[in-house]
């Protein structure tokens, strides 16, 4: 059975000022597939993401998300759209409870029973017992849990994660993992990661980037046979 | 001619909001109070030098922007400082600031507007107007305290120091600079053009405790209709603002003139926060 | 959560209790000033939720309760309009004008979105004294005692003035309760804390501003007309930038960002102000000095301060 194609980008790009930070690259993704993004620093990957969530203007080219083009679309329709964005630096709010935190992905999505549902998503990612602390007062791993969980709340059809396990401990990364694989195929995942264990166990497929354009696209196999992204990015 | 007297007492005063602002990125609400200190300094230090007029307005000329500039480093040092000159922090001490100045100066100064003499009156007599001289020299003295501060700014060490810590606060700290101290000056800095201008002034105004407000409203007006950050914007809108008040107020009651005037200012911030020459911040 | 809410209504209820029982209590000087207290308190809160809530700094909240002020007091005073019909206007002019302003300040944030606050609301000071012909400027209008009449109640009448101003303030309390409670009171708050994180949760950061700017204009508003009617005055001082910077005062010194601190700032400040104003003229001083205290050493205000010490359920 073929895959619908839920997102499709064409000749996107953006520059700041001299800098070509996204140079007309085209990008797929399947629905229900978990995709990676990987390339060296700079290479553009923050820069494509916040084009497709909304966070940065498109100067041109154009997304469409199962069919509907949302290219002029401002971020917080785009969430309303079905795209989740998590933060690569810890977007939380520390000074609000852990519950408060992930009531305000479960209202906005238009939940009815606000108590059961929050209580419900924090379970899901194992922090039912912390609801009422201050989401600052977490250990980094569970912050980044936390964030993970306000995605997963939102009920998104493609939830975007930028480089989610940073500074995680292995255990916690194999309870992300678990995680990633259960939100789909009812979800969509794009992840920008450098962890390469990471990507090789999860992704269905995946896209390098370098200098803003795409290096290569295909499944990890052939991603790690590839000449060229060996040379450019995995140091082979 | 009136319209240039103005223009260049404002362009000091705003001067000084702007360079407060440009360094510190702080919007000092008192500025127009540092303006009335001025002012009021001048009527104490004249009223009590004796000798010729002349005496006592060139000691204010000289102590008065001494002694506000010495008032605005202490506010810094005491309050700004301690609130790590964060934006929403500083816009309300500097409110407060306003109310303890001015309420200071009708304690000690009282409710009424006082006159202060005028070093010279001399008539410069031309063909077709006669000029008083010293509003010539206001604009001659104003023109020489501009050029003096662009000096500083431009040719100086200290100059260079503040256009450092403008630039990128962070990195001046590490180069060695003590940054809280070039904060404290540039406050006075700006406090004593204030002061400058306030003195030159007095003698064709006024001096009241209430005599601030007006010269805050019009510094922020030049400040922003030049580009918040501009210094030559800040230049222009001045010599604009000075010179068409003039104008305005032949075919518009003043309150109308004020009102139009508050409007476009909003509007200029709403749909062109750059002002005329700022830049637009990325 | 629920032995909280009840801690929560007893302790407002309880305050208002109090308030009513006050009136039976206290001679007639300081239950007039309570009433003004109590009207003032209301402008506060509705500051309280651009500001405490929302994170929204205004310098021109002068503006709406002027608005409020004059737009029940020029029907009333010149057009024979009733009192109940005076405060619908006035309240409505509140709010228009909040949604005006809002609409074109919240396209800029920070500093520019205070300063374009400040300018409208001295433009909207200086129309007051354009059109003294028609407002009587700083002089102002006295309203007559036969028009402060509001559901066959002679709103001079100490007693009777008092219990409005306590409905009133009853109202606004209970109405600012039920919404820092609601989901729409924690999106408020997530936008003060982080207005990127809400924007990527699917809200909408200039709606959901502009939405308290508006209520926060009512707010003002129906505190202005109520003034009027209640006091019997109006004047363009009311319009001033004083008047913007008292609410931010009360706030500040009650604790921005609860539900109570307004009423207890406008309290401590309002006595504060009449003490120091039989001592000196110089009075304005106290605000300028409770304003510097304040920023430097309690930021977080009397109730603020209480809630981070240890009374967590404070709302």
């Amino acid at each position: 059975m073929a895959a619908l194609t839920l997102l499709e980008a064409r000749s996107l790009t953006r520059h700041f000022g001299g800098l070509r930070a996204v140079d007309g690259v085209d990008f797929d993704l399947a629905q229900g597939e978990i995709h990676a993004l990987i390339g060296p620093n700079g290479a553009g990957k923050t820069t494509l993401v916040g084009l497709l969530c909304g966070r940065v203007p498109v100067q041109s080219g154009s997304i469409r998300l199962a069919g509907r083009d949302i290219t002029r679309l401002p971020a917080h329709a785009r969430v309303r759209a079905g795209i989740a964005y998590t933060f690569q630096i810890t977007a939380i709010y520390p000074r609000l409870t852990v519950l408060d935190n992930i009531a305000l992905a479960v209202q906005s999505r238009g939940a009815k029973n606000l108590a059961a549902e929050s209580l419900a998503a924090l379970d899901r990612v194992g922090l039912a017992g912390r609801a009422a602390m201050l989401a600052g007062d977490l250990s980094y791993g569970h912050q980044r849990l936390l964030e993970l969980g306000m995605g997963l709340a939102l009920r998104p059809r493609l939830l975007i994660l930028d480089e989610p396990t940073q500074g995680l401990a292995n255990a916690e990364i194999e309870a992300f993992k678990a995680l990633v694989r259960g939100a789909v195929p009812d979800m969509t995942v794009l992840l920008i990661e450098h962890n390469m264990d990471v990507v090789m166990d999860l992704a269905d497929r995946i896209t390098v980037l370098n200098f803003g354009r795409v290096l290569a696209t295909g499944t990890p196999g052939e991603i790690r046979a590839n000449a060229a992204v060996q040379a450019a990015y995995l140091g082979g | 001619m009136e319209g240039l007297v103005t223009s260049a007492v404002l362009a000091l005063t705003a001067l000084g909001l702007a360079l407060v602002f440009g360094v510190m990125r702080v919007v000092n609400v008192a500025h127009g109070e540092f303006f009335m200190l001025g002012a009021v300094a001048a009527w104490f230090v004249t009223t009590w030098i004796p000798g010729p007029p002349a005496a006592g307005f060139i000691a204010a000329l000289v102590l008065c922007p001494l002694l506000v500039g010495a008032v605005a480093a202490l506010a810094d040092t005491l309050v700004l400082k301690r609130l790590g000159y964060d934006p929403d922090a500083t816009i309300v001490a500097t409110i407060g600031l306003l109310y303890v100045l001015q309420q200071a100066a009708l304690s000690l100064y009282g409710p009424e507007a006082r006159p202060v003499e005028a070093p010279f009156t001399l008539r410069v007599q031309l063909p077709w107007f006669g000029y008083s001289g010293y509003k010539l020299a206001v604009i001659a003295a104003a023109a020489v305290v501009l050029a003096g501060v662009w000096l500083l700014l431009a040719r100086t060490r200290i100059g260079l120091v503040m256009r450092a810590t403008q630039i990128d606060r962070e990195m001046a700290r590490a180069f060695g600079i003590n940054v809280e101290r070039v904060y404290a000056g540039v406050f006075a800095l700006g406090a004593g053009l204030a002061a400058v201008a306030a003195v030159l002034i007095v003698p064709i105004q006024q001096a009241h405790y209430l005599m601030g407000q007006d010269p805050l409203l019009l510094s922020f007006m030049v400040v922003i209709v030049g580009g918040l950050g501009s210094l030559r914007g800040a230049l222009v809108a001045a010599l604009l603002i000075g010179l068409s008040d003039g104008v305005i107020s032949v075919f518009f009651s003043p309150t109308l003139a004020k009102i139009l005037a508050t409007l476009f200012v909003a509007l200029v911030l709403v749909f062109r926060p750059q002002g005329l020459m700022g830049r637009r911040a990325a | 959560m629920n032995g909280g809410a009840a801690k929560i209504w007893a302790l407002h209820l309880g305050v208002l209790a109090a308030l009513l029982a006050a009136q039976l209590v206290l001679p007639a000087y300081h239950a007039g000033n309570l009433a003004r207290i109590m009207v003032l308190a209301v402008y506060a809160m509705g500051f309280n939720i651009a500001f405490g809530y929302t994170g929204l700094l205004s310098l021109g909240h002068a503006l709406f309760f002027g608005a409020g002020l004059y737009g029940m007091g020029m029907p009333v005073a010149l057009a024979g309009w009733g009192a109940g019909a005076g405060l619908v206007a006035g309240i409505a002019a509140g709010g228009g004008l909040a949604l005006a302003v809002g609409l074109l300040a919240l396209r800029r944030a920070g500093v520019s979105f205070m300063i374009v606050t400040l300018m409208f609301a001295q433009a909207g000071y200086l129309t007051i004294l354009y059109y003294t012909p028609y407002t009587r400027g700083e002089e102002g209008i006295v309203i007559d005692r036969a028009a402060r009449v509001l559901m066959g109640l002679d709103l001079s009448q100490d007693a009777t003035r008092y219990c409005a101003a306590l409905a009133l303030f009853a109202a606004a309390l209970l109405v600012n309760l039920a919404l820092v409670r609601s989901p729409f009171g924690r999106v408020m708050v997530a936008m003060r804390e982080n207005e990127e994180r809400s924007r990527m949760l699917g809200y909408d950061p200039f709606r959901v501003k502009l939405a308290a700017l508006v209520l926060s204009g009512l707010y003002a508003g129906a505190s202005g007309a109520a003034y009027g009617l209640l006091f019997g005055y109006v004047g363009a001082g009311f319009a001033s930038i004083q008047y913007s910077i008292l609410p931010l005062l009360y706030v500040l010194l009650g604790g921005a960002g609860t539900v109570l601190g307004p009423f207890l700032g406008a309290a401590l400040m309002f006595y504060l102000i009449d003490l120091s104003s039989g001592v000196t003229t110089a009075h304005l001083l106290v605000v300028g000095a409770a304003l510097l205290v304040l920023v430097l050493f309690a930021p977080k205000g009397i109730l603020g301060t209480l809630r981070d010490r240890g009374l967590k359920w404070l709302p």
